[in-house]
């Protein structure tokens, strides 16, 4: 219905519908569109800095600049195009999942987008306002404290506004999985990509308060004077190290798991099968989550915390590949005994599996005090952390982004193109990070601008730098086959893949508000029961009746302006005025905005069972 | 599915109205973990008070600085206050919309006293003994941590005074009344934070 | 679908070739071929390590392997529905407990290996040398020796050396891969380790800490030579006249020049004063900024425009530019300091 009516309207009119929405469907697309834009961004940041490094001694960029596009390329593949990407997933299909006509907080939905996307936004306006953060994506004080110019003052405006936004996304999730089932939808009936969304999403809301509170204190450091990482004064420059890492480790876990489920449905749906092991798979996951607070520490060996510390943290975080471990081998025993379909969703997860395992080999090295005395901060670690997360984040996203396309979409991505894109991007990874474990161990550090001529690293980052540029062909095929796909692809039923869960039981793209009656659930994989009990689809839990959805509103968009204009107060209040007054104007629209919405009434409204698309849901 | 006539007027006002609807419900969960997540928040503000408090670079120690008479007035305003507002929300399970402004508005009283305290407080290390928020990582720390907790104070009465204008007229429905209680919630939370801020920053603090 | 899989293992078998042409790197930087003690545990970790996880590997892309091959749809079989299975068991008790001990295997040479390398039993009867860690260069404080110099570090062979480490500014991390692992240099706690170096020569340092623009050029130098070359070098380096004559006129003039406005940060001899490098011998370092070779000419570059060697070093903008002829015979005098016989030259014949 929603559809049919965006197309009719004016560019005007569709502009308006998509700043206004509390849609997580249309939500989803602007994730995708904002995260993928950033990942775009991001990449050619990564092809900057591998063309420094083609040759030693290379002038190709300045060293400053190297710092801050090396910066750059870390902080926006992370919270910018990963994280985003990530929720772009969450929103589209998780509600669907479990059966829910919408999330639990539509509002917060919208808001934590908008921050998102104007956090990222200031975040990048520091390239053409004197020069970007040039601290690391890990920002370690002094250097970020004593950084001159404005650049970690937009860092730390940008990922605490976008922060805020991903927090709330958090919330939101984790209030939809439990509130909002549908009737006979258990916790042990959940699909693995909701069970992972939920697990990641507590782990965001425990991880990223560090990093809030982290931000603050480098802000007052930078902005207000004050002193926590000043040793002159008494500050401890490690405080800073390790607030950003009980924020930072759990981080990468809530990437990946998102990814596993993915993966999980995927391998399930094209080998025909049940996901094997599922009670521990969910089990898995819950302890990697749980262990993922446990081990931040790993991160800083080399600090000076001591052998004790070093081997306590050292064994917990050993003790997590135990339950990765466990998920590999349910995947590889879910695809035994199937009737295995490959084609370019299920060929990014084939991929993943020996990338990933890689991945999880140099994590378990690396866990060991002793040995990464050797490799911490070196291109071992670069390796290492990409393998986990191209080879496992970015390869759910593109695997789910195949998967779930037809039911955002309604049309199938080309399959030709598909596998061009796997094929160029799989071989540009590896060509460009296998070779780093052994760059790192034989002697070169990471973020270095340029290494010296005669200490054999040479060969070893040409070939590095050509499999970054398979890499960025890739994603450029990948980026047309989009284009392709949305002029000349057909358009496709609700169920193309012969699928097993909620998602496949209503329309692609779905109506807007999801399921006309909410679907009975009677076990895992119900649309699979249904179908094998020779039923079309979901039996409905309840008669048609009115349903209720809520308003469409701007005061998302309106705080979130405010806080970016609030932002460039902040950064400036110091030496303009008019950066005081921003300061001021801002803070004033959002809180304004705020009031508005906590004194002005907002029921929702009611879709009357008569206007209902008739079949839809069914 | 109830018409917006059922919430905003409803003929009987069930047993707990904060969780009468699925809006209320969320809210009341959700709320539950933003609290979650603030617990986090204040928990590495702790940290990094506890990690700092004794990088002084003068004689302006807890020890010298803090006056116990004062923090234990300021305890038991905040303490007092988050009892009244626990009969406001007894009084909103009862539908007693008039006592639940009065117990609101007794709150507000004791929270704005209670800023008024902190604020003599900041003044007076300000004034007396020059020890600011730029003198050492312990300044620092201290002003961080307990200024982030009066500014939920300050955010949370804001929040309360709104409320209770802007429902002044209309009374309890089941749209509001899940504002009132998560509010209240966010009000007990503050004061358990006061509570730990007064053991482990003055009270060890003094010793 | 055979077209691009050909291609594929033509480029990775062009990777793995190249790899083995590269071979382990570099005598004295690559952590491969180790030449200390702290880098010979380290390996011998790496290779446990990797060694079991090489075993886990193989069982993984086995199994992966036999499920590519064996269980893809085949044609005229789409309707085909596989058994649903729930799980098994036994299969799970086995990928959970077999993982457990493997990482046992790993986890307990790991715990002793961390423990040795934080030792400190006997730093009182050994060497001990304070590291200052600054953008860009490295101090080395030899405090009971009461010696002072910067970028190049003597040490003897075979010797137990405690490093006592700190920075003066932002974080670095203290790297010579050949010869042990790395450990940060914080500017508020002293961090401690200690290096023993089994071959004479001199070793790559590095700095492993993000510390601003110049990170990647603040290299420097671990000079290990036999016991009676290190007593020589610390006699010479203790019984040098700092204010000695030079030779030649343009170094007496350049001595001149340096003592009216380069002082006031470098040291010669044993003072402490540490805000630029200490020169006392800079005749017989082996880099020039840690990166360049050592060459008048490179030297007078330097003292014009720091900023085009090491960017965003304390220098450029704090001192007067001198002439280019001034320059000149500043570095007369400053390549003419030679305190001692002991050189990174003769300590890697």
């Amino acid at each position: 219905m929603s559809n049919t009516i965006a197309q009719k309207k004016g560019f005007g009119a569709t502009l308006w519908d998509y700043l206004t929405t509390v849609d997580h469907k249309k939500i989803a697309i602007m994730y995708l569109i904002g995260g993928g834009f950033f990942f775009i961004l991001g990449g050619l940041e990564a092809l900057a800095i591998r063309w420094q490094l083609i040759v030693p001694e290379n002038d190709f960029v300045s060293a400053g600049f190297y710092n801050e596009i090396l910066t750059m390329h870390g902080t926006t593949m992370i919270f910018l195009a990963a994280m985003p990407l990530i929720f772009a997933l969450m929103n589209a299909v998780l509600p669907l999942q479990i059966g829910a006509r919408d999330v639990a907080f539509p509002f917060l939905n919208s808001l934590g987008f908008w921050l998102f996307l104007f956090g990222g936004i200031l975040l990048n306006c520091s390239w053409f306002l004197g020069g970007a953060p040039d601290a690391g994506w890990t920002a370690y004080a002094p250097l970020s404290t004593t950084s001159p110019g404005h650049g970690v003052d937009f860092y730390i405006l940008g990922l605490q506004i976008s922060g805020a936004g991903t927090l709330m996304g958090g919330i939101n999730f984790l209030v939809t999985v439990i509130n909002m089932r549908a009737p006979g939808m258990t916790y042990m009936r959940m699909p693995l990509f909701t069970w992972a969304s939920f697990v990641t999403s507590a782990l965001i809301l425990f991880a990223f308060p560090a990093l809030t509170v982290g931000l603050f204190l480098l802000m007052f450091d930078r902005l207000f004077g004050s002193v926590f990482f000043d040793a002159n004064y008494g500050g401890n420059s490690v405080i800073w190290e390790h607030l950003f890492w009980i924020f930072g480790h759990p981080e990468v876990y809530i990437l990946i798991l998102p990814a596993f489920g993915v993966f999980s449905d995927v391998f399930s749906t094209f080998a025909k099968k049940r996901l094997f092991g599922y009670t521990a798979m969910v089990f898995a996951t819950v302890l990697i989550g749980f262990l993922g607070f446990m081990v931040w520490a790993h991160h800083m060996f080399t600090v000076g915390l001591g052998p004790a510390a070093n081997s306590i943290f050292a064994v917990a975080t050993m003790a997590i590949a135990v339950p990765t471990g466990i998920k590999i081998f349910n995947w590889l025993f879910t695809l035994w005994g199937g009737s295995i379909r490959i084609n370019s969703a299920m060929l990014w997860a084939l991929g993943f599996i020996p990338s990933f395992t890689i991945g999880g080999m140099t994590g378990v090295m690396l866990a060991a005090a002793a040995a990464d005395y050797q490799f911490h901060d070196t291109y071992f670690v670069v390796a290492h952390f990409h393998y986990v997360i191209v080879g496992g984040v970015v390869f759910g996203i593109f695997s789910g982004l195949h998967y779930w396309w037809p039911k955002m979409f309604g049309k199938i991505l080309d399959e030709k193109l598909g596998k061009i894109t796997f094929w160029t991007f799989f071989v540009g990874f590896h060509l460009t990070f296998f070779i780093q474990h052994f760059l790192g161990l034989m002697g070169m550090p990471r973020r270095y601008w340029v290494y010296l001529e005669d200490q054999g690293l040479d060969l070893g980052n040409s070939i590095s730098t050509v499999g970054a540029f398979f890499m960025g062909v890739g994603a450029l095929v990948f980026l047309y086959n989009v284009i392709y796909t949305s002029v000349k692809g057909e358009k496709v039923g609700g169920d193309p893949w012969d699928g097993r869960t909620l998602e496949w039981s209503i329309p692609s793209p779905p109506p807007h508000y999801n399921f006309a009656q909410a679907p009975l659930v009677r076990g895992l994989d119900p649309l699979w029961i249904e179908k094998t009990e020779g039923r079309k689809g979901m039996t409905p839990a309840e008669p048609l009746d009115d349903i209720h959805m809520p308003n469409n509103t701007i005061l998302p968009f309106v705080m979130s302006v405010g806080l970016f204009i609030a932002g460039f107060g902040f950064i400036y209040q110091a030496e303009y005025t008019g950066g005081f007054i921003a300061m001021f104007v801002g803070m004033g629209i959002t809180l304004g905005a705020m009031f508005t919405r906590s004194v002005k009434d907002d029921l929702g409204h009611h879709i009357h069972k008569e206007d209902l698309d008739k079949g839809a849901g069914m | 599915m109830s018409s917006h006539e059922d919430v905003l007027n409803p003929k009987v006002m069930p047993e707990e109205p904060e969780k009468a609807t699925l809006e209320g419900k969320n809210k009341f969960l959700g709320f539950w973990f933003f609290l979650g997540g603030e617990t986090v928040l204040f928990a590495s503000l702790f940290g990094t008070y506890l990690a700092l408090k004794g990088s002084t670079m003068d004689d302006n120690t807890s020890q010298n600085l803090f006056e116990l008479p004062l923090v234990f007035i300021m305890t038991m305003l905040l303490l007092t206050s988050s009892l009244t507002s626990v009969y406001a929300m007894y009084h909103m399970k009862n539908n007693d919309f008039g006592k639940m402004q009065l117990w609101l508005g007794i709150t507000v009283v004791l929270g704005l006293a209670f800023l008024g305290c902190e604020l003599y407080e900041f003044y007076h290390y300000i004034h007396h003994y020059e020890f600011t928020f730029r003198s050492s990582a312990f300044g620092s720390a201290f002003y961080t941590l307990v200024g982030f907790h009066g500014g939920h104070v300050l955010f949370g009465l804001l929040w309360i005074v709104t409320l209770m204008v802007r429902n002044a007229k209309r009374g309890l429905n089941l749209y509001n009344a899940p504002k009132f209680y998560i509010a209240s919630l966010y009000w007990h939370f503050i004061d358990v934070v006061w509570v730990f801020i007064f053991t482990v920053v003055y009270l060890m603090g003094v010793i | 679908m055979k077209g691009w899989m050909g291609k594929v293992r033509a480029l990775f078998l062009l990777s793995i070739l190249s790899l083995i042409l590269s071979g382990c790197g570099v005598e004295n930087l690559s952590a491969f071929l180790p030449k200390g003690y702290g880098a010979e545990v380290s390996l011998d970790i790496i290779f446990i390590s990797l060694a079991v996880m090489i075993f886990v590997f193989i069982i993984v892309m086995v199994i992966y392997t036999i499920v590519l091959v064996k269980y893809r749809q085949k044609k005229g079989q789409e309707d085909f529905v596989p058994k649903q299975t729930e799980g098994n068991h036994i299969l799970e008790i086995v990928w959970t407990v077999i993982p457990i001990i493997l990482l046992i295997v790993i986890a307990v040479p790991t715990i002793a290996a961390t423990y040795d390398l934080a030792d400190e039993t006997d730093k009182g009867d050994s060497l001990n040398i304070n590291v200052t860690g600054n953008q860009y260069w490295w101090h080395f404080n030899y405090s009971e020796e009461e010696i002072q110099t910067s970028q190049d570090m003597y040490i003897p062979v075979g010797q137990k050396v405690y490093l006592n480490m700190m920075s003066s500014d932002v974080l670095h991390s203290f790297w010579v891969p050949a010869i042990s692992g790395k450990m940060d240099t914080n500017p508020e706690n002293e961090n401690t380790m200690y290096i023993e170096a089994y071959e004479e020569g001199v070793y790559w340092g590095k700095c492993a800490e993000l510390c601003g623009p110049s990170h990647s050029l603040m290299d420097f130098k671990i000079v290990v030579v036999s016991q009676e070359e290190f007593d020589q070098w610390v006699s010479d380096m203790q019984n040098l006249d700092a204010e000695a004559t030079p030779e030649t006129a343009s170094a007496q003039e350049g001595q001149a020049l340096f003592e009216q406005s380069c002082l006031q940060c470098h040291a010669i001899g044993s003072n402490p004063v540490a805000i630029g490098p200490n020169l006392t011998n800079f005749g017989d370092r082996s880099k020039l900024a840690g990166v360049e070779d050592l060459t008048h000419d490179m030297l007078v570059e330097w003292i014009l425009d720091p900023e085009s060697i090491k960017p965003g070093n304390k220098m450029t903008g704090n001192y007067d530019v001198p002439s280019k002829d001034e320059a000149e015979k500043i570095a007369d005098y400053l390549l003419q300091l030679k305190p001692s016989e002991i050189t990174p030259e003769s300590a890697s014949e």
